[in-house]
């Protein structure tokens, strides 16, 4: 009975005791305000009510690439803003546009300023081919034409010519490469009621582009983008799309790899049906869409008119080689084919900007970590880094969905700071406080009932 | 008692109101296509999704007044007598096995019926098919095929799924009708998969 009693008020005292503790706020910053950094925020205001979180952003304007790389036409995927928002409004939380981590504040200062810091920013480079010819006018990579129709600061200036071009040749055929080739064969009246920026819907309604190629190192089985993006492209009004039937033969790896995955099945069925279906009548100023498959871009050729313009680009064609289970890579074949062209997109992916101060894994092009706690460096006997965590792009590779940020940051956050920082202190605090009540409620209570 | 009453039957009418307030909300959303009431993006955000449930309430009742009162049933399956509208059981069964048993009014999405009762199912698109966010897993077989085949257009968004598997839908386009009574749905596990392949694992 006595010792009921003590447990109780032991527990009483302790809980109160504890909230004391407890309210030294824990202040995390989350440099980056897109996806990765906004779920990131989310859950750790939810995960502890001592978080007091800031987001910063280099730009005046949060939600990195659901603003600056969704397309003008997806607007449904853009509704997330509205999740977003209602963190950044939560009274535990505050947004700072216009902080640069590099420049107006450096890593050191921000691990000094938090207990916790969580890099974000994603990847604002290009992937490059590396080879001859890449400094050409007229080949910009996907990811700058993007941030220009999408109205990015940094993308105002671009000024692409598409007036004096008929054909456009982009390298990569993932999602973001079918967005590019919709967004200049779309018909601008439908881009029109879009949120596409102005100076990029007037440079659209001069384009002459004519023909926009989609061209792939490795086949239709292993085109990286996903059905509704491809189903919305083979929808476009008006659009002769053409995909040559004998890139549609399968290997008996293909058929196997097909068969464990959804995705990939679904794409070449829908390139199957679209290669067959659609018979080629070419009117006046139509325009269209050549899928071209195992073509590895070899270099790119100059205009004849020597003013280092891009004219067209050389090709090696390919086949497939196993490497391993359901991975096949594409080989060269010693043959070549050309590609005349005005403009090349080069749609091969992002890469990550590294900062001062933070370890940075080149090959990868990611911060070295261990499911989102930062590492000192790529080697084996890497150590964690106090406090320091990366989410998104920089910590996984820029690939993947908006929601795939969602397991990302939830990952980070269960991994991280509060079972790291918060739990030491205060057990430490607690065992303290526990053994001060106890001997404090037994003595009172020893007193209370002689 | 008369105080208990008046709450359950205040309650109650706040919750229709709510229902139908939300459920217009859905409709213009998927019919009417954001894109055409959107300004410019980057002059304002969106109204967030519970503020305008008040806004869409009064718009509700202003426009679609015989909405509000036709659709009313009268079968009253529900244990407390005051309410007026027809629900069926729903079980949501979290990734750590928890469940929670919730009344859904019949023609209400599951994602809805889940953010009203508090059960962490996201909602990115907010129901407009552009996300894999609200993703389920309908427990019993015989329960999933009671339902409609899935468009192409959810299809497509189930390819991106996380923990996908033979019985998966998305919560905002499973509909509750009579037949789902006694539903089991399981909100998949956070997995460390973050490649879109469309690895599936086995359903479990």
């Amino acid at each position: 009975m006595l010792k009921r009693r003590i447990f109780q008020s032991r527990r009483w005292l302790c809980r109160s005791f504890s909230s004391i503790i407890h309210s030294e706020p824990v202040r995390v910053c989350v440099v980056g305000s897109g996806p990765a950094g906004c779920y990131t925020a989310e859950k750790m205001l939810k995960a502890s009510q001592q978080a007091q979180v800031d987001i910063i952003d280099r730009l005046p304007t949060p939600f990195g690439l659901v603003r600056s790389g969704v397309a003008p036409d997806h607007p449904e995927t853009k509704i997330v803003v509205n999740q977003f928002s209602r963190v950044a409004q939560h009274e535990r939380c505050s947004f700072f546009g216009n902080v640069t981590l590099g420049s107006n504040v450096s890593l050191a200062e921000l691990r000094k300023l938090y207990h916790v810091v969580v890099l974000a920013y994603g990847a604002e480079s290009d992937r490059s081919l590396g080879i001859p010819g890449e400094n050409l006018k007229g080949i910009l990579s996907a990811r700058e034409f993007v941030w220009w129709y999408n109205g990015h600061p940094d993308g105002r200036n671009l000024d692409p010519d598409l007036k004096s071009i008929d054909t456009a040749v982009i390298l990569g055929q993932g999602n973001v490469a079918l967005d590019v080739a919709r967004i200049l064969l779309r018909p601008t009246t439908e881009l029109a009621t879009t949120d596409i920026a102005s100076h990029a819907l007037s440079t659209l309604e001069e384009s002459s582009i004519r023909v926009v190629y989609l061209v792939g190192r490795r086949g239709p089985a292993q085109a990286a983008c996903t059905a509704k993006e491809l189903r919305e492209v083979l929808g476009i009004k008006n659009l002769d799309v053409s995909i040559q039937e004998s890139d549609l033969h399968l290997t008996p790896t293909d058929e196997e790899e097909l068969k464990s995955n959804r995705i990939h099945r679904r794409i070449f069925e829908l390139l199957s049906k679209a290669a067959t279906s659609r018979p080629i009548h070419a009117g006046l100023n139509q325009r269209q869409l050549r899928f071209v498959f195992f073509r590895k871009p070899d270099s790119f050729q100059e205009s004849k008119d020597s003013t280092g313009h891009v004219s067209g680009v050389l090709f090696e064609k390919t086949v497939l080689k196993g490497v391993g289970p359901g991975k096949q890579i594409a080989v060269g074949t010693g043959e070549f084919e050309d590609l005349k062209c005005g403009m090349v997109l080069k749609s091969i992916g992002y890469k990550s900007v590294p900062v001062d101060g933070l370890p940075f894994d080149h090959k990868k092009g990611i911060v070295p970590n261990d499911k989102g706690r930062v590492l000192s460096d790529t080697s084996d006997t890497a150590v964690l880094e106090e406090g320091l965590y990366v989410c998104g792009w920089l910590k996984r590779g820029p690939t993947g969905i908006v929601a795939t940020n969602l397991y990302c940051a939830e990952e980070t956050v269960c991994i991280s700071p509060f079972s790291i920082h918060i739990i030491p202190i205060t057990v430490k605090l607690t065992e303290v406080a526990n053994h001060t009540v106890f001997m404090f409620a037994s003595e009172f209570l020893k007193l209370s009932l002689s | 008692m008369l105080n208990l009453n008046s709450r359950r039957l205040a309650r109650a009418a706040i919750s229709i109101a709510k229902h139908f307030s939300t459920r217009n909300y859905y409709t213009s959303m998927c019919r009417a296509g954001y894109s055409r009431t959107t300004p410019n993006h980057y002059d304002c955000l969106q109204p967030s999704f519970q503020q305008s449930s008040l806004f869409n309430l009064y718009k509700g009742a202003m426009f679609k007044k015989h909405n509000f009162l036709s659709t009313t049933t009268s079968n009253n399956t529900a244990e407390d007598g005051s309410e007026e509208i027809e629900t069926i059981s729903v079980t949501f069964v979290d990734k750590d096995g928890e469940e929670k048993l919730i009344k859904v009014p019949i023609g209400m999405s599951m994602l809805e019926a889940a953010h009203e009762n508090d059960i962490e199912l996201e909602g990115a698109c907010e129901g407009s098919l552009a996300c894999s966010t609200c993703h389920v897993i309908v427990m019993d077989v015989e329960y999933y095929n009671k339902l409609e085949d899935p468009t192409d257009e959810e299809n497509d968004m189930l390819d991106l799924a996380f923990g996908l598997c033979e019985t998966s839908r998305l919560g905002c386009q499973v509909i509750a009708t009579r037949e789902l009574d006694g539903v089991r749905l399981a909100l998949p596990a956070a997995t460390r998969n973050f490649a879109v392949d469309g690895y599936v694992p086995k359903p479990h």
